[in-house]
């Protein structure tokens, strides 16, 4: 099984495994999210639940990481790989004849991902963090309430950051609209990634559209 | 028609090449295209110049040997076609032309729009076949009854001649359509199920070898392929190569 | 010297049999000792390779392509006949062997036809084990189909890539002999010259067409399999590169060349469309089981649809001259190759023809389509279907049997073949003659064999559809690897064979002449210009018909054109490098010698059989008219010039077939 992992069809295989893993994540995330919308109070408890809870915070967070780390470090290293295996560019190369933008630029959508994330980690996961593992403070409150849903909606406060989530999520759709059905085919299941062609169109356009507008809600509401 | 051409011209493996114009006049349309790189040819020749080395041989998509990058795409933008089978109808009088060599580290330019395709070869070589002797005492060829669909989608797989406009039109550089046609073929017959393992196995670890880049799925090798080979090969080699692994 | 065809004793069905029983061989050990040659990669030089090698001998195998795979086997279409009788339909071996023997118009040996229907089942079994994925019924079982010139079903095929299947079949078969070491595979090389020590085939001259180096590579013994040469044409289904010269540099040295004028030109081609064409594409001859052919019976019809002002579509049946139904009945449009050529170069010269160049027929598939699509209502339970959608199914029919072929003809065309009639024309496609071969596939020189395509063949003077295929796997995989130990049993104590004597010397010298001369001569023709002209002659006077005048003149006009070759050609670039141009200067040197040949051999054979057709020598209907007296082979003896070569003949006996008047109305 160490040899999978090291040829090109394993490496693949890794990439969409990690994928579906990163793919479920964003689910369970947008939901939580929109409870934010219908529901503050279930919304705090659910957070709490997420942010306290041993097993979500010992096993499936450093998965999590792992998995955003490995899916961008591999695919960077496919990357550099692939740009080796063609040293000599065409001088014309008409790619849109045969493939769509989004599968040919998916480390350009998978860098604003990233870039993505970092800000989003400055913004909710280094507080969070900081107030649990540095200040020792495990209780979710701030004067007595559950800070979660103030924290939210203070920081789409700032319009700049609004648009720049916003931007953000659209290439995240990108990358999904490639993705979804392309780890389908990675692991083999070529049947199912005909099937669900419209289940990953789908899929690429609700989750990125989700977020956004959760955004756009606390702007307008604020 | 009249035409002007853009073409990649490299004395030999080790030179510099660049890009350098002709025109061409009095094409007709139903010329193919290489008939048309034929009359340029015979221009060259009588002006005391050296002609444009291509590759070709049947000219009837065949046997795999043309292979010339034309406007940005591997046998031109016609489909389901190879570079011999292009006719000149598809082009406009006054159009440019840009023909390049099929561009991959692992097939390196030999000269002008020729290149090394040995490498594909190797792959082969690696377990691209069944290990039956030749000897004429193998059993009646109708002591294996097979599905006419697994006759018939092992054929459709069967069917590609290794050419390289996968290669050259995927943005990887990845011989993933070639490697899972050929895995694909035996995979489905029952001939092929006793080596599949090693099979699947050694023509990958081959292919890494050659420089190929990954798959990541574009599918710009199926709509290129001028024998219509589908992805799902790539599907079915992925899965045999979880198969033989685990 | 007199001919020896070492034609084995005894009945003719026993005798491959018990002369593989008593033929020497090689031990194991031995082999190892022993390099063997061989020169091209299609169906008989792959195959060859690949079981020579896993006997055990050191195989060296050169082609001119960049991959063993490409060679031009991969063009066949249709299929490859087999005496399995898997349909019941009354196959025999000895049904398989009398059809190709009557087939060839009696011009070929019985026994080595008979040897060829024998293994030809082990053939199918062969590659079916290989993994080519060969058509099959809805139980599992193998296809067949019908072709030309024979009444029963015996043709196994994969879509309409049989010879690209079989073919990558063998090389699949090397790939594992070149993953063992046992073959050393040379692409991009073309053999030269054939090397002789002490009269023996020891060696060959290749050049690298990569660099332009010129190598020296030795052997016990030297396969030529390098095809033929319909090329000499210029325009044929041939591949571009497809040549003679391997076959000629052997016959130079002192192999005999056999039936050269025996060249088969194939019904079902896509015609010619102008001045510019370089080659001629094939459709699979199956289409004939489907489509009728036909031209207009009027003049004037032939004329409106020729300047388009009238399509086909609009003439009904009774305008309409199915010319091979109406001469043949019994076999219409499936009559053999040549019948079906001669009859549509008959109606187009009398006017007939249905394309701009007036040289084109049509294959209309329109009762075909009817045909399937009635039966396939009534598999559907269609009640009173419409006449649209009766042929919608029969389409889907044709669709899935010649999908692809009707594809590439639109493709080539830009006309769409299930709307209006295609257009065909014959083509040169194939050529019967070659080296001559004894038994064993020796030539006239020890030790140098020819297999295949390139030697003169179990066809005679036409080739049965679907047996190049047979023939070429036949000799490969079945009986030259067998024959060859014959001759190597006395090579086990040679030893290596030094490249470094005055032979390989001498060899090497003359081909780097020619090579200097080429890129020197500096003149003012191309290659090309040169090779166009000789087909064009060929085609005139050594084409479908052929006449005393025709042949004399085109004697005259081959070796005149030569001269001016030798003057005047003029090739680009330098010896050491990539260059197409002086690869192509070496071929067409030798295709304007054997030329030459092909038409004297055509001139002394005073009758028509099969594809030679002599216009003195038809019926008062316009049949051709085979001569007792030429019942022989023409072998030919180089001696410097075309013209001074010397007709050796193998007189051919019929002991267990009776000659008769070849008949298909």
């Amino acid at each position: 099984m160490s040899g999978f992992f090291k040829s090109s069809v394993g490496r693949k295989v890794a990439m969409a495994i990690s994928a579906f893993f990163l793919m479920i994540f964003l689910l369970q995330h947008l939901f939580i999210n929109t409870l934010s919308v219908f529901n503050p109070d279930l919304f705090n408890e659910v957070s709490h639940f997420m942010g306290t809870n041993p097993l979500v915070q010992f096993a499936l967070q450093p998965v999590l990481i792992f998995g955003v780390v490995f899916h961008f470090v591999m695919g960077f290293i496919l990357e550099i790989k692939n740009n080796k295996a063609r040293q000599v560019s065409y001088a014309k190369n008409n790619g849109a004849a045969n493939s769509t933008w989004m599968s040919r630029n998916m480390i350009w959508s998978g860098f604003v991902i990233l870039a993505f994330i970092a800000l989003h980690f400055i913004d909710f996961w280094f507080p969070e963090i900081n107030t649990k593992f540095i200040k020792g403070d495990w209780s979710g409150l701030d004067d007595g309430e559950f800070r979660y849903y103030e924290h939210l909606k203070h920081k789409f406060v700032n319009p700049l950051r609004v648009v720049a989530y916003a931007v953000a999520f659209v290439f995240l759709g990108l990358h999904l609209a490639h993705g979804f059905t392309s780890a389908f085919q990675s692991v083999g299941a070529a049947s199912l990634r005909k099937k669900l062609g419209n289940v990953g169109t789908a899929y690429a356009i609700i989750i990125p559209l989700g977020f956004i507008l959760i955004a756009f809600f606390h702007y307008f509401k604020h | 028609m009249n035409l002007r051409l853009k073409i990649w011209r490299q004395k030999d493996a080790r030179s510099k090449g660049q890009m350098v114009d002709y025109k061409v006049s009095e094409i007709s349309e139903h010329m193919s295209f290489l008939e048309m790189m034929d009359v340029l040819n015979e221009q060259l020749i009588n002006k005391g110049d050296e002609p444009v080395s291509f590759d070709h041989d049947c000219r009837e998509g065949i046997c795999g040997m043309c292979s010339m990058y034309i406007n940005g795409e591997a046998h031109g933008p016609d489909r389901g076609v190879t570079t011999c089978q292009l006719h000149m109808r598809k082009f406009h009088d006054g159009e440019t032309i840009t023909i390049e060599p099929f561009r991959a580290t692992a097939f390196p330019v030999i000269k002008d729009l020729v290149v090394d395709r040995s490498a594909f070869d190797r792959i082969q070589h690696a377990g691209g076949y069944i290990s039956v002797n030749t000897s004429g005492n193998t059993q009646d060829a109708n002591s294996i009854p097979i599905s006419k669909h697994s006759a018939d989608t092992a054929m459709d797989a069967a069917m590609c001649i290794g050419c390289g406009a996968c290669v050259a039109s995927c943005k990887n550089s990845s011989a993933m359509l070639f490697v899972g046609a050929k895995v694909s073929q035996y995979a489905l017959l029952p001939q092929g199920q006793v080596e599949a393992a090693d099979r699947v196995k050694n023509m990958i670890a081959q292919m890494d070898l050659e420089g190929f880049g990954n798959c990541t799925n574009t599918g710009a090798c199926e709509v290129e392929c001028p024998k219509g080979i589908s992805l799902d090969v790539i599907a079915r080699m992925n899965r045999e190569l979880l198969k033989a692994s685990i | 010297m007199t001919l020896n065809s070492k034609i084995p004793q005894g009945p003719l069905k026993d005798k491959w049999t018990d002369y593989k029983n008593k033929i020497n061989l090689v031990n194991p050990a031995n082999k190892r000792h022993i390099d063997v040659i061989v020169v091209g990669t299609g169906l008989a030089g792959g195959s060859a390779s690949a079981t020579l090698a896993e006997l055990g001998y050191n195989v060296k195998t050169f082609c001119y392509q960049d991959s063993p795979r490409r060679a031009h086997s991969i063009a066949a279409q249709g299929g490859i006949n087999a005496a399995k009788n898997y349909q019941g339909d009354g196959d025999s071996t000895y049904r398989l062997f009398y059809d190709t023997v009557k087939g060839g118009d009696y011009r070929s040996r019985e026994a080595n036809v008979y040897r060829l229907a024998e293994v030809s089942t082990n053939i199918i079994d062969q590659c079916v084990a290989q993994g080519v994925p060969f058509a099959r019924d809805y139980g599992g079982l193998l296809d067949n189909r019908s072709f030309g010139g024979v009444l029963v079903s015996r043709t196994f095929y994969a879509k309409g890539q049989t010879g690209q299947q079989l073919l990558l079949g063998a090389y699949s078969a090397m790939n594992r002999q070149i993953a063992r070491g046992k073959i050393e595979m040379f692409n991009r090389h073309e053999m030269l010259d054939v090397v002789l020590v002490d009269g023996k085939a020891r060696g060959i001259i290749a050049r690298n067409l990569v660099t332009g180096e010129i190598e020296r590579h030795s052997a016990h013994a030297v396969v030529i399999a390098s095809g033929g040469y319909g090329n000499v044409y210029f325009l044929s289904t041939n591949a571009m590169g497809s040549n003679v010269t391997a076959a000629w540099k052997i016959h130079k040295k002192g192999a005999f060349f056999a039936n050269p004028c025996f060249t088969q030109i194939h019904p079902t081609c896509i015609p010619r469309s102008g001045d510019y064409q370089s080659k001629l594409t094939l459709m699979s001859e199956s289409l004939r089981n489907d489509g009728r052919i036909w031209v207009p019976k009027r003049l004037e019809d032939s004329k409106a649809i020729r300047d388009r002002s009238k399509k086909p579509t609009e003439l009904t049946e009774d305008q309409r001259d199915y010319f091979l139904e109406r001469r043949y009945p019994a076999f219409g449009n499936l009559v053999p190759r040549d019948v079906a050529s001669r009859a549509a170069k008959e109606r187009c010269d009398a006017g007939f023809g249905v394309n701009a160049t007036g040289e084109a027929v049509f294959l209309d598939f329109a009762s075909s389509f009817e045909r399937y699509g009635k039966e396939q209502a009534k598999i559907q339970n269609l009640i009173n279907p419409t006449k649209e959608k009766i042929i919608e199914l029969g389409q889907k029919i044709v669709e899935a049997k010649y999908g692809n072929l009707f594809q590439m003809y639109e493709k080539i065309v830009d006309e769409n073949p299930y709307k209006t009639p295609m257009m065909i024309y014959p083509a040169v496609h194939y050529t019967m003659g070659g080296v001559w071969v004894d038994y064993n596939l020796m030539t006239t020189i020890p030790g140098c064999y020819a297999i295949g395509e390139a030697n003169f063949s179990e066809h005679g003077a036409n080739r049965l559809g679907a047996s190049a295929l047979m023939q070429g796997l036949a000799d490969g995989y079945f009986v030259l690897p067998y024959t060859i130990g014959d001759y190597l049993a006395d090579d086990i104590r040679t030893g290596k064979i030094s490249t470094d004597t005055p032979e390989f010397d001498e060899a090497e010298k003359s081909v780097k002449d020619a090579i200097s001369f080429f890129i020197n001569n500096k003149g003012t023709h191309s290659v090309d210009y040169y090779h166009k002209k000789l087909g064009k002659i060929m085609w005139d006077k050594c084409g479908m018909s052929r006449n005393e005048e025709g042949l004399k003149e085109a004697i005259e006009e081959i070796s005149a054109l030569r001269k001016d070759f030798w003057q005047n050609v003029s090739v680009p670039g330098s010896e050491n490098q990539f260059n197409e141009e002086l690869a192509k200067a070496g071929r067409v040197a030798d295709f304007l010698e054997l030329g030459e040949l092909f038409a004297k051999d055509a001139l002394q054979r005073e009758e028509s059989a099969g594809g030679h057709f002599r216009e003195e020598h038809q019926t008062s209907e316009g049949e051709a008219k085979r001569r007792k007296e030429f019942q022989y082979v023409s072998a030919w003896e180089y001696k410097g010039e075309p013209k001074d070569a010397v007709l050796h003949k193998e007189v051919l006996d019929y002991e267990n077939i009776e000659v008769k008047e070849r008949s298909y109305k």
